[in-house]
């Protein structure tokens, strides 16, 4: 069994409204897994389903090969978008509270519990109400809350939210080790930039249809255009531009480099390899800089959801 | 099961550490027996002024003794003065009214042609007191014109007081009838102001984690519908709590007030009964007034009247609290609620009103027997009924009846919580309501 999750043929539908129409998803075993899509596109209601929230209409979900079942809540650890803890609660009734909800005892619960503190060093924080807290420590408190009972599966919903950028790290940190342990991640989010730092897969779902998934380099190098961003210094920079746009494809670019350089983005045509470029471009003067332009998971997100939108 | 019972405790708890909880649990029986307390101080001091009459009889027919002199009320003959003298003397003094009567042929004329001055409208009671004083003493006069000796007319006058018995052989009697009107109107009120003080509070408890957005967490530990059972249950458990602690707050009050003011209890008590009715009380003396009061509140079902008091707070508050829930759970906010709150505190505003209206004249009367077997009304009119004994066959029906509404009742409350809790945004109308029963999953 390489997939701790299988999402098979999903739908749901709230009335005339299809919120996912069969979706089916593969998260492996140990796997940050990146699920994103636009707002509204249907994570919400897939993450949910996952959670047994709600049911799906038809489809069939796989947790570890087995139907998920109400057993397997004590399996899942869930961060929602919209964070909330009882606000008149204290800190520790509460985690201990939400901990035996998921299974855990209470004696069990107590000494996790005195783990995280220690190691976020909020033990003070124990007899304090939530409304005492700063939004930050709050999120604290409830990732906390998610991971305490070591779930199999964790479902990250923007877990960065909220997070200034050295506690976000600190989150960040938490969740690679999670998975380094053996947790499988499921991280929905709309930072592009976290996506390419923490995740190994990801399926882009847009207007309840899954529009893509795959580990993040395939998709990298399916998404690819054989574009290199050049610099080269040279006397004859006009001369060289013409040869090039015999041969090439060339765009101007407007990056800087320290050296008063041409700068191109040169694209492969058919018959080309990265190779006759830089051998024409060696040929013609100094070469600074050669550089793939590699698609980020952000532009990837939105020429697939662009394109998905032009299909209907 | 043992998930229910963690939030069963921390419903509890949450309610029962409420600063809000231990006020009124402790402060609001002592501000009730205070408020009696002034209420009782209050008429007192109201009676105590004593106010100074004065009568001008020019019939000569009335004797001082006539006009005996009370606590309050001090009467003064003016007759020598006359009338014009007296009127202005007592408009200027420091005099309560005037009481003319007149020389009249008949003594009929004379009942119609007797007057009062006074500065301010008299009350009620004052009037009526001197129209009976007046009243006696003419018919006194026209019975001796007839020739019929009064005296043989006293000795002839008796006191009947019929003993009443149910059949188990168990005495009543009027003063019981007043305790039992009394006992059952509390009962009933108390019940009504139960159900809506904790079914708002689950109602409030509930938009709280929808507004904390902590419901998401929680509902994927449990299923909504153990977290709406919790919820009610553990609201009730405080309530009971409360109720309680009021019952012995209420003992030891009672206890003691009665070993301190025995005596004012009954005073207050022959103050209320009927000017024809105090010959009759007047036979008893005030000690033993206070020991029939206490053997009669004995002689009530206390246990029944006890027992069925928690079963119907717990089944009309199951039922209730489960729409309040529904409703909490539909709305956004507190300030959205009022136009579902209407058809939910109907029912119960009308079970009051129909028990305070029927139960009084006829505690088995067709609509106090119909209303004690509405689910909706039932918690509420059947508690005023049973202290006037209400026969076991009716108690299993109205009980059955509110155990099978309620749970056909939180069950589509749950149905409604359940798709609610998720929802944001724009406040429901009925016919979402109506949408969100048929949702499936």
């Amino acid at each position: 069994m390489n997939n701790l999750l299988e999402v098979n043929n999903v739908v749901k539908k709230y009335r005339d409204f299809t919120a996912l129409n069969n979706v089916s998803l593969h998260i492996p075993k140990g796997s940050v897994f990146g699920l994103l899509g636009p707002n509204g596109a249907g994570k919400t209601s897939l993450i949910r389903i996952i959670n047994q929230i709600t049911m799906p209409d038809s489809g069939s979900i796989l947790l570890d090969g087995e139907a998920l079942a109400p057993k397997h809540i004590a399996h899942i650890g869930y961060l929602p978008e919209e964070r909330g803890l009882y606000k008149s609660m204290k800190v520790g009734e509460q985690v201990l509270y939400l901990a035996q909800l998921k299974g855990l005892s209470k004696s069990e619960a107590r000494k996790r519990l005195k783990y995280w503190f220690e190691k976020f060093d909020i033990s003070e924080w124990w007899g304090k109400k939530i409304e005492e807290l700063s939004k930050g420590m709050a999120q604290k408190v409830q990732f906390i809350v998610t991971v305490l009972h070591q779930p199999k599966l964790l479902i990250f919903d923007e877990p960065f939210s909220g997070f200034d950028p050295i506690n976000a790290q600190l989150i960040a940190k938490e969740i690679l080790q999670l998975r380094d342990e053996g947790a499988t991640i499921i991280f929905s989010t709309h930072r592009m930039e976290s996506v390419e730092e923490m995740c190994d897969e990801i399926a882009l779902i847009d207007r309840s249809n899954k529009i893509l998934d795959g580990k993040l380099d395939d998709i990298k190098r399916n998404f690819r255009t054989h574009t290199f961003q050049v610099g080269l210094d040279t006397a004859n920079a006009k001369e060289v531009k013409q040869k090039l746009k015999e041969n090439f494809e060339v765009f101007p670019s407007n990056f800087k480099l320290l050296s008063d350089s041409l700068t191109l983005n040169v694209k492969l045509t058919e018959g080309n390899s990265a190779n006759d470029l830089l051998s024409f471009l060696t040929s013609r003067g100094e070469v600074q800089h050669f550089v793939e332009l590699i698609p980020s998971a952000n532009e990837i997100f939105i020429q697939a959801v662009n394109k998905n939108s032009q299909k209907k | 099961m043992s998930k229910l019972k963690l939030i069963i405790q921390r419903e509890f708890i949450a309610k029962v550490r409420n600063k809000s909880f231990i006020v009124m649990t402790f402060l609001s029986p002592l501000i009730m027996v205070g408020m009696g307390a002034l209420i009782y101080f209050l008429t007192q001091k109201n009676e105590e002024k004593v106010k100074k009459i004065v009568y001008v009889d020019d019939s000569g027919m009335f004797l001082k003794e006539d006009f005996k002199d009370t606590k309050t009320t001090h009467y003064l003959d003016y007759t020598a003065l006359g009338i014009a003298e007296t009127k202005k003397r007592v408009e200027a003094g420091n005099y309560y009214g005037v009481l003319l009567i007149p020389q009249q042929d008949s003594l009929e004329l004379l009942a119609k042609s007797i007057e009062f001055y006074s500065k301010d409208s008299p009350g009620m009671s004052l009037m009526n007191s001197l129209e009976s004083k007046i009243e006696s003493k003419i018919r006194n006069e026209k019975l001796n014109k007839f020739g019929i000796d009064i005296k043989k007319i006293k000795a002839s006058r008796i006191h009947t007081d019929i003993k009443m018995f149910n059949f188990s052989g168990e005495e009543s009697s009027k003063l019981i009838n007043g305790l039992k009107i009394g006992v059952g109107l509390i009962a009933g009120y108390l019940l009504m102001m139960f159900v809506i003080i904790y079914g708002t509070s689950v109602m409030r408890s509930v938009i709280e984690e929808k507004t904390s957005r902590i419901i998401e967490i929680i509902v994927s530990s449990v299923k909504p519908f153990q977290l709406m059972l919790g919820k009610i249950l553990g609201n009730a458990s405080a309530g009971l709590l409360q109720f309680f602690i009021w019952g012995i707050i209420l003992f030891v009050i009672t206890t003691v007030a009665s070993s301190m003011f025995g005596v004012d209890i009954v005073e207050m008590q022959t103050a209320r009964v009927p000017v024809d009715q105090i010959d009759a009380v007047k036979q008893v003396t005030a000690g033993d007034k206070g020991a029939v009061v206490i053997q009669e509140i004995l002689k009530l079902p206390i246990l029944k009247i006890f027992v069925l008091f928690i079963f119907y707070f717990l089944g009309g508050f199951m039922l209730y609290s489960s729409l309040f829930a529904a409703i909490g759970a539909a709305v956004d906010n507190e300030t959205d609620t009022q136009q579902f709150m209407l058809p939910i505190m109907l029912p119960l505003i009308l079970g009051v009103y129909v028990g305070f209206a029927t139960v009084i004249n006829d505690p088995h009367g067709s609509i106090a027997v119909l209303f004690s077997h509405i689910p909706f009304t039932s918690p509420i009119v059947m508690l005023m009924r049973v202290p006037f004994g209400v026969s076991w066959y009716e108690l299993v029906i109205s009980m059955a009846l509110l155990l099978v509404t309620f749970v056909l009742m939180v069950w589509l409350a749950a149905k409604i919580y359940r798709v609610g809790i998720l929802m944001y945004g724009k406040k429901p109308t009925y016919k979402d309501l109506y949408t969100w029963l048929k949702y499936k999953g």
